[in-house]
């Protein structure tokens, strides 16, 4: 076993910086079981969709919570928004092609998250809370008032979805629309991914961190988190699209503080930081969900809140623990697979 | 429009009533309780089992409003709430709205999902008209109740010793249990009677605001206006915020019927753009 | 041309006066110390230069240029940077992340979102240079939370110089670091390139009078003396300030 000392060069160093931003063998894994998905439960389509849904949803809300720190309870505001534009593009026929809808309300979403950023960097952590969730509430109003466009309290009637890219009917057993969420959320995950580990990411994870170092060398933190902000609405408004789409109906509760508040949960099942605390946690919540409305199909939402004050008295931290120390373990069996160093200047791994 | 304003005082008492106890609890600990509408709602619908079904008088059910949830507060804060003090801001949130959708549900299968009238005594019904001002004798009620409250809240912050004790930890907790205080029990006996107050506006409030399991999550966004907008460091912060926006909401429900909510809303954005830290925060007027 | 100079800077919060018409001159490649007993204004003053702390009146120029409305990220850009007293680290990061995250910052690859971090040559070379100039090789993959406190102080600065800047300010870099950690710290402070300016703030004397070739000495937020050390340690009254002894005596 020979030990290291001296310079280390640079070439090691790009190599493991770059080899940390590799696929792992457990993400391919379960990128792969995602898809094959399709084939393997066929019966189950419409869950399986909801859940990619509020899956990219989820990952709107961590990429602003798990790595930049910012705590909110607006995301709905950019999920109704982007899912009422989608609705109202199909219905009124100013843009036919979903995937084309599907990337406008997206932007429409990353929009108003631009403008509201502004807002959401001033203030505690309750004034966070209270304006996001504030804006949302009021587009709520907003939709409520011009029901003559959006149909009000009954929801958005009417909506004709066109073939996707021409081509694939939303048919009734749903397959199409799971095939095709789950390739939008794919791309947006492999986005959100190329984000974070970026220099760009590095800089979001030192701002949360410790802000105040993080201007100290020169970073304009206020100008990252209104980015990050807005791309993460665009994520959010995605998901609204989606939902809108695949049922072709949009209603208020899209704006709800429910809607808000189940995400939290989400990320608090799953794990916040790692990018796929919202997949998973939004596949066990929908699991749940499910278990239980088919259990007490009324009061479903007691034994929701139950989990949600379970979670918190046993300590996030002890199931976030548990989540770290089993990703942990992951990634060493991942570095083992591929080979990768696992540390460099140091003692070469035994068997070299 | 001189009504308008009336009710509009009137309503913007009773969220002050209903909010003054959350407002408390912030800038206490410094603790989030999202869960301060579903003890609104308890009192109300103890006040509804009491009047209705029990017969007991309307004068006594209000004071048996206040001093079951005030126990409810106090239990829970003791066995609960304890736990979840040191934690995380997103930890809080958490709880108190697994609180909130436990509480609705529970409402819900126990007393029904329909909205629930307190039998208010004819004395109660009709109005005054004043130099003609047309004044709902309930809403007169409920301006006296509330102000006499505010009054009795404001000197026992100022006068008592329990009140500066109160007012030292609010300040500075360390120092404060450097001092001897027991900031504990100051907080407990203070999160219980928040708790109280809030089921006694729940129970006012049940005519005017409407009683049904919702109401945590519908008028919850209200009372966290009115402590984000007023501030947490007095009593006159979130009674002036609840006035404006009590006054906002009225006016804006008679004058642009559809918009409704916007416009307070609207209101709490620009305060809080214009001052994050709420209108009669710490540091601007003390 | 001084690096830095400050003209008639003062801070005032309500009726106490934190820095009194303090005009700081800093000379290009200078090794400057700024001492003063405690309490006596010194992160005041070098918050007030960093743009944390606005000041209530006077003027900072950085190399020729009024940067006294500039904000705290863009004075970094213009060649200032500085280290904590108390170590402002990121935690959760490695020394590696850490540096490599300035330098990408400084050449302006911080905005890129597509590129991974660890692609270009330039900011690897970099990354290791510095590494090893601040004695971090051996734990550059450790994270900085469990660190070995001298170590951390050694990144904290490491962080500042990352930023390549012209004026490198350090807050008492010394502070809490144990005697066994000590020499690697003044070693490194000493091996500090000429072409970077230091203005330091310290309380060890033996530290700013082996290091610095001119001192300041703040007193209740006045500049009190200034000039060469041999000049400043036998200035009675700064003896007096120091040690509290009469005057006459």
């Amino acid at each position: 076993m020979t030990v290291k000392h001296g310079p280390v060069p640079a070439d090691d160093v790009s190599a493991y910086l770059k080899s940390r931003a590799r696929w792992s063998p457990l993400e391919i894994a379960f990128w792969i079981f995602a898809f094959a998905t399709i084939w393997l439960f066929p019966g189950k389509y419409l869950i399986l969709k909801d859940a990619a849904i509020l899956a990219l949803f989820a990952l709107s809300l961590d990429l602003i919570l798990g790595y930049a720190g910012i705590l909110s309870l607006g995301q709905a505001a950019f999920f109704g928004l982007a899912g009422y534009f989608a609705g109202l593009a199909a219905k009124y026929g100013f843009i036919n092609e979903p995937v084309i809808a599907l990337v406008c309300s997206g932007i429409v979403a990353a929009a108003l998250g631009f403008v509201t950023s502004f807002l959401v960097l001033r203030g505690s952590d309750l004034t966070r809370l209270m304006v996001t969730l504030g804006v949302s509430l009021m587009l709520g109003e907003v939709a409520n008032r011009y029901s003559d466009i959006t149909g009000g309290a009954d929801g958005l009637q009417g909506v004709d979805i066109a073939p996707i890219l021409g081509r694939f009917n939303f048919d009734l057993y749903g397959h199409n629309g799971y095939v095709y969420c789950l390739v939008v959320l794919f791309v947006c995950f492999v986005i959100a991914r190329r984000i974070i580990y970026s220099p760009f990411g590095l800089s979001l994870r030192a701002i949360k961190e410790n802000g105040l170092r993080a201007a100290a060398i020169g970073i304009p933190v206020k100008w990252r988190l209104v980015a990050i902000y807005t791309i993460s609405a665009g994520f959010a408004g995605i998901a609204g699209g989606l939902l809108t789409q695949t049922t072709a109906f949009c209603s208020l509760d899209v704006f709800s503080l429910e809607r808000s508040a189940d995400l939290l949960l989400v990320l608090i099942i799953g794990g916040t930081g790692y990018l796929y605390g919202g997949l998973i946690g939004a596949v066990i919540y929908k699991l749940l969900q499910d278990w239980i409305a088919n259990l007490t199909p009324q009061y479903w939402q007691f034994w929701i809140g139950l989990v949600l004050v379970a979670i918190v008295l046993v300590g996030r931290d002890r199931i976030g623990g548990g989540n770290a120390a089993l990703r942990a373990a992951v990634s060493r069996l991942g570095a083992r697979m591929t080979g990768r160093p696992a540390a460099l200047g140091n003692a070469a791994p035994d068997g070299n | 429009m001189l009504t308008i304003l009336f009710d509009g005082i009137a309503y913007g008492m009773l969220l002050f009533v209903l909010a003054c106890g959350l407002s408390v609890t912030l800038g206490l600990m410094n603790f989030i309780n999202l869960a301060h509408g579903s003890f609104a709602m308890v009192g109300g619908y103890c006040t509804v089992i009491v009047v209705n079904r029990l017969g007991i008088p309307f004068a006594l059910g209000l004071p048996i409003a206040f001093l079951v949830t005030a126990l409810i507060g106090g239990l829970f804060e003791r066995t609960l709430y304890v736990h979840v003090y040191s934690r995380s801001h997103l930890d809080q949130v958490l709880f108190t709205i697994g609180l909130v959708f436990m509480s609705v549900a529970a409402i819900d299968y126990t007393m029904g999902s329909s909205q629930q009238f307190v039998q208010i005594p004819d004395a109660l019904q009709g109005q005054f008209d004043v130099f003609g001002i047309g004044m709902g004798k309930y809403r007169l009620l409920i301006i006296v109740i509330c102000g006499l409250l505010t009054v009795a809240l404001q000197l026992t912050l100022a006068k008592t010793r329990f009140g500066s004790r109160l007012r030292a930890a609010v300040d500075d907790q360390r120092v404060a249990r450097g001092l001897g205080i027991n900031v504990g029990a100051v907080f407990g006996i203070t999160f219980a009677v928040g708790s109280g107050l809030a089921g006694l506006g729940g129970a006012l409030g049940a005519e005017i605001l409407g009683l049904d399991p919702t109401f945590p999550l519908k008028y919850m966004i209200y009372f966290l206006i009115v402590v984000t907008v007023g501030g947490t460091s007095s009593i006159t912060g979130p009674f002036l915020a609840s006035i404006l926006l009590g006054i906002g909401d009225v006016a804006g429900k008679y004058y642009v019927p559809k918009l409704g909510a916007f416009v307070i809303y609207a209101i709490m954005i620009v305060v809080l753009i214009w001052r994050p830290q709420g209108l009669f925060a710490r540091g601007t007027a003390r | 041309m001084p690096i830095l100079e400050t003209i008639g800077l003062e801070k005032r919060f309500g009726g106490i006066v934190a820095a009194h018409n303090v005009n700081l001159t800093v000379e290009k490649g200078a090794r400057h110390a700024l001492i003063g007993p405690n309490g006596a204004g010194k992160t005041t003053v070098i918050n007030m230069l960093t743009g944390v702390l606005k000041p209530t009146t006077g003027r900072i120029m950085l190399e020729g240029r009024d940067i006294t409305a500039v904000v705290p990220h863009q004075r970094v850009r213009l060649g200032m940077a500085r280290t904590f007293q108390i170590n402002q680290l990121f935690l959760d990061l490695t020394p590696l992340e850490s540096i490599g995250l300035v330098v990408s910052e400084r050449l302006g690859l911080g905005g890129d979102w597509w590129r991974l971090v660890g692609t270009k040559s330039a900011v690897t070379e970099e990354i290791v240079e510095i590494v090893k100039r601040f004695r971090l090789t051996d734990v550059m993959h450790v994270r900085t939370a469990i660190l070995p406190y001298g170590k951390q102080r050694l990144l904290e600065i490491a962080l500042a110089f990352a930023c390549r800047p012209h004026l490198l300010l350090l807050d008492e870099p010394a502070a809490g670091v144990p005697e066994v950690e000590r020499h690697e710290l003044l070693a490194t402070i000493e091996a500090l390139p000429a072409e970077v300016t230091v203005l330091l703030i310290e309380h060890d004397m033996d530290l700013v009078f082996s290091f610095a070739d001119r001192i300041s000495v703040l007193v209740n937020g006045t500049l009190f003396v200034d000039g060469a050390p041999e000049d400043v340690a036998r200035d009675p009254r700064v003896k007096a300030v120091y040690l509290g002894e009469d005057l006459d005596a």
